[in-house]
């Protein structure tokens, strides 16, 4: 029986390197992959272009107007003389937010003035809500503490409170510590989901299926030696991907590799397994594509905490998502990565992909059988 | 001209039998889009939060009340001895905890400052970044109500917020999924298309027949055209319906936008299927040149100014990054077309090189 399993899995082997172009693919594939998400990805907000208007020009408008200048959050692109001018930016995008400062700004904090005229505008595009919320949010922590530095000066005690924030597993909330673990679980299930999809409906398309079927290999037998195969370049990939990682982006790996590797071969399963009960359903090979990434994998990614907090979702969707194995397998390699937490914080996660994988390929074996 | 009505009539007839995958192609974006738009936004709000309160104090539950009261943060522990902290954080039950010192009140009522802490998970950084903020300003605004006024005249910001008042993150990330969706559509069923025919073989029998190139790609790609159209307003229409996408621009430019940018999807289709030996390639390679740039580099969900330099160059060659200052333009700020010339031309442009590739591909054969 393992000489039959053996001969079929170097059959599949072979019929990769036939096809240098996908084999390029499963190898250049995840560098690109892994190098776009862990430069682009990233929410982190950095030189937000912005516009000012200096309606004052005083010593302390400039004072203030220089904060925003030296903040690497923000990105002075532009002066304009009067409010009115401060649409055309904003319309065509070239600024996102505009600071405008009230003429008699200094005069009114020196000597005391109208509440409107200690007041400065800011204005923001909202299209893109996500990062003018933080952007808005950085604006107003840099007028807070305009005014607490000028408190200060006047020998008052601006506040009460000294708020020490500190944040653990990624202290300076660098995006790519978040992302590129992640991609590990995203790289692994694009390529092994698909590849695996493709593995009976092919013969099928092709007409060997008959042949295979006429040989003494067994169900079980097929299912394993198509498993195995995709499932060594799936664990080569995990490899690739973790050294990229570690060595290239500077990802910390704080728990133990042995942990994570453990992670993925049981993931592995859940992605193979996937992929084969898709094959099982699927009558041609673009059917098969198209279902394994419409109702599979972009469901998963958009809902499995890749990108999207999970937390934020409403709680029926949430209740979807305890369905997807992808949210398990980012927590783990997450935890590994950034955590350093072992099997004693992970084993809910392990329990959840293995049942998960054992359950998808127990449905394949039994599609296929039935077809047999 | 017969000959191309004949090519499209057999493309069309093709797509009716399969009917998976005409399902996919129109009614599957609309489902999508309903899901997404419905499950993912960035607000975040109720975060798990543990107190450490040492003081017990008047003083100290009022900054407790404080977080909670911002309706960003939910109390769901509280720590009576310190390391119970990183059980909390290592298995996410809390997202944040507030550790207020025992001499929290003492310090404020002789007049100095007391010193809090606030310890935050940082594993997602992106959520983690707008908590931090959130946690700073709650504290800010507490420092002021328990001291007291200062005599200083404070300078406040008063943010205005336009096209998108209420900051809802479903504006933003909405016309990013029609750009998604439009590319997937777009690209993968014309780049299958073609390389079905030639994995069947029925290429050569097309190729014998008497018409041009030009003729044949042309009636491959009209009904997907015509396909993706219809599909791209479905979802247009039920993102105004399901998630109020105002319509403040001209439904002339919006078809303009959007039309240009699936002649080029589709090109890029069309480009795909004269590389690809398989359907398997194929797909695999339109995931790389098409789905991931339009997730990643468009602007969809990571803004491009926060990009390394040399990324934002290679963001230039992505037509998703158009097409969504397009269509956000169009219907959130409603800019017409003469605002829009600039991204139009650029998508324009896009379509005209991968088309003029692949017809230079597919004639050399």
């Amino acid at each position: 029986m393992r000489s039959r399993i053996a001969t079929l899995i170097w059959k599949e082997f072979e019929e990769l390197r036939q096809s240098p172009r996908l084999f390029g693919l499963l190898i250049v594939a995840p560098i690109l992959q892994l190098t776009m998400l862990g430069y682009a990805a990233t929410t982190d907000i950095r030189n937000v272009p912005i516009v000012v208007v200096d309606g004052d020009r005083s010593q302390l408008s400039r004072r203030l107007i220089e904060q925003f200048d030296a903040s690497t959050h923000f990105d002075i692109v532009a002066e304009e003389m009067a409010p009115s001018g401060v649409d055309e930016h904003l319309e065509h995008g070239r600024a996102w937010l505009a600071l405008v400062v009230p003429a008699g700004f200094q005069k009114a904090i020196e000597r005391g003035g109208p509440a409107s005229q200690t007041e400065v505008q800011i204005l923001a595009d909202g299209t893109d809500a996500n990062s003018s919320g933080v952007a808005l949010a950085y604006a107003g922590g840099l007028v807070s503490s305009f005014t607490a530095a000028l408190a200060a000066e006047r020998g008052e005690r601006p506040g009460v409170i000294d708020g020490r924030v500190r944040v653990w597993f990624n202290p300076e909330l660098v995006s790519k510590d978040f992302m590129v673990p992640g991609v590990l679980a995203l790289l692994l299930l694009v390529i092994t989901a698909n590849l695996s999809s493709m593995a009976i409906v092919r013969e099928r398309e092709l007409g060997t299926l008959e042949q295979l079927n006429v040989t003494p290999l067994s169900r079980g037998e097929l299912i394993l030696g198509k498993l195995l195969p995709y499932g060594l370049v799936g664990f080569v990939d995990v490899l690739l991907v973790v050294t990229v990682a570690v060595l290239w982006f500077e990802v910390p790996l704080r728990g133990s590799l042995v942990t994570l590797l453990a992670g993925s071969l049981t993931y592995l399963l859940c992605t193979l397994g996937l992929g084969l009960f898709v094959s099982t359903i699927s009558s041609t090979q673009q059917q098969a594509m198209m279902t394994t990434t419409f109702f599979f994998l972009v469901p998963m990614i958009y809902l499995s905490g890749f990108i999207f907090p999970i937390e934020n979702m409403p709680t029926p969707i949430q209740w979807m998502t305890t369905l997807i194995p992808l949210r398990y397998f980012l927590i783990i390699v997450r935890g590994v990565f950034l955590k350093g937490v072992g099997f004693d914080v992970l084993w809910p996660q392990f329990a959840a992909l293995g049942g998960w994988g054992l359950t998808v390929v127990a449905l394949a074996a039994l599609r296929s059988r039935k077809r047999a | 001209m017969s000959g191309l009505w004949a090519v499209a009539l057999k493309e069309l007839r093709q797509i009716r039998r399969d009917r998976r995958s005409l399902l996919i192609l129109l009614f599957i974006p609309c489902f999508f889009l309903f899901l997404y738009g419905y499950a993912l936004n960035f607000d975040i709000r109720h975060v798990p939060l543990a107190v450490e309160d040492r003081d017990l104090t008047e003083e100290s539950r009022a900054l407790v009340a404080a977080f909670v009261r911002s309706t960003y943060f939910d109390q769901v522990a509280s720590i009576d001895r310190p390391e119970d902290m990183a059980a909390l954080l290592d298995t996410g039950r809390a997202r944040a905890v507030l550790v207020i010192p025992s001499d929290f009140s003492q310090r404020i009522r002789q007049g100095g400052v007391a010193e809090v802490q606030v310890v935050l998970d940082g594993e997602n950084a992106n959520s983690a970044t707008t908590v931090l903020g959130y946690a700073n300003a709650v504290l800010a605004d507490a420092s002021l109500r328990l001291g007291g006024q200062i005599r200083t005249p404070i300078v406040s910001a008063a943010p205005r917020i336009w096209y998108n008042p209420e900051l809802r993150s479903t504006l933003f990330l909405v016309p990013g999924l029609i750009a998604y969706l439009a590319t997937v559509m777009a690209v993968v069923s014309t780049a299958l298309s073609i390389v079905r025919e030639k994995e069947s073989g029925t290429i050569e029998q097309i190729r014998m027949a008497p018409i041009s190139t030009l003729t044949f790609v042309v009636g491959k790609t009209l009904p997907y055209l015509v396909l993706s159209q219809v599909s791209a307003f479905l979802v247009i229409l039920a993102a105004m319906a399901l998630f109020g996408l105002p319509m403040r621009g001209d439904w002339f430019t919006l078809g303009l936008v959007v039309a240009l940018f699936l002649v080029g999807a589709l090109g890029t289709g069309l480009l795909v299927s004269t590389i690809a030996p398989s359907q398997q390639v194929a797909f695999q390679a339109s995931m790389l040149i098409a789905f991931l740039p339009t997730l990643m580099l468009s602007g969809f969900i990571f803004p491009i100014a926060s990009m390394p330099l040399a990324l934002q160059y290679v963001t230039t060659i992505v037509p998703a990054k158009y097409f969504l200052i397009g269509l956000r333009g169009v219907v959130l700020k409603g800019l017409g077309a003469g605002d829009l010339l600039g991204p139009m031309a650029a998508m324009g442009a896009f379509a005209v090189v991968v088309l003029a590739l692949s017809a230079a591909r597919l004639a050399r054969r």
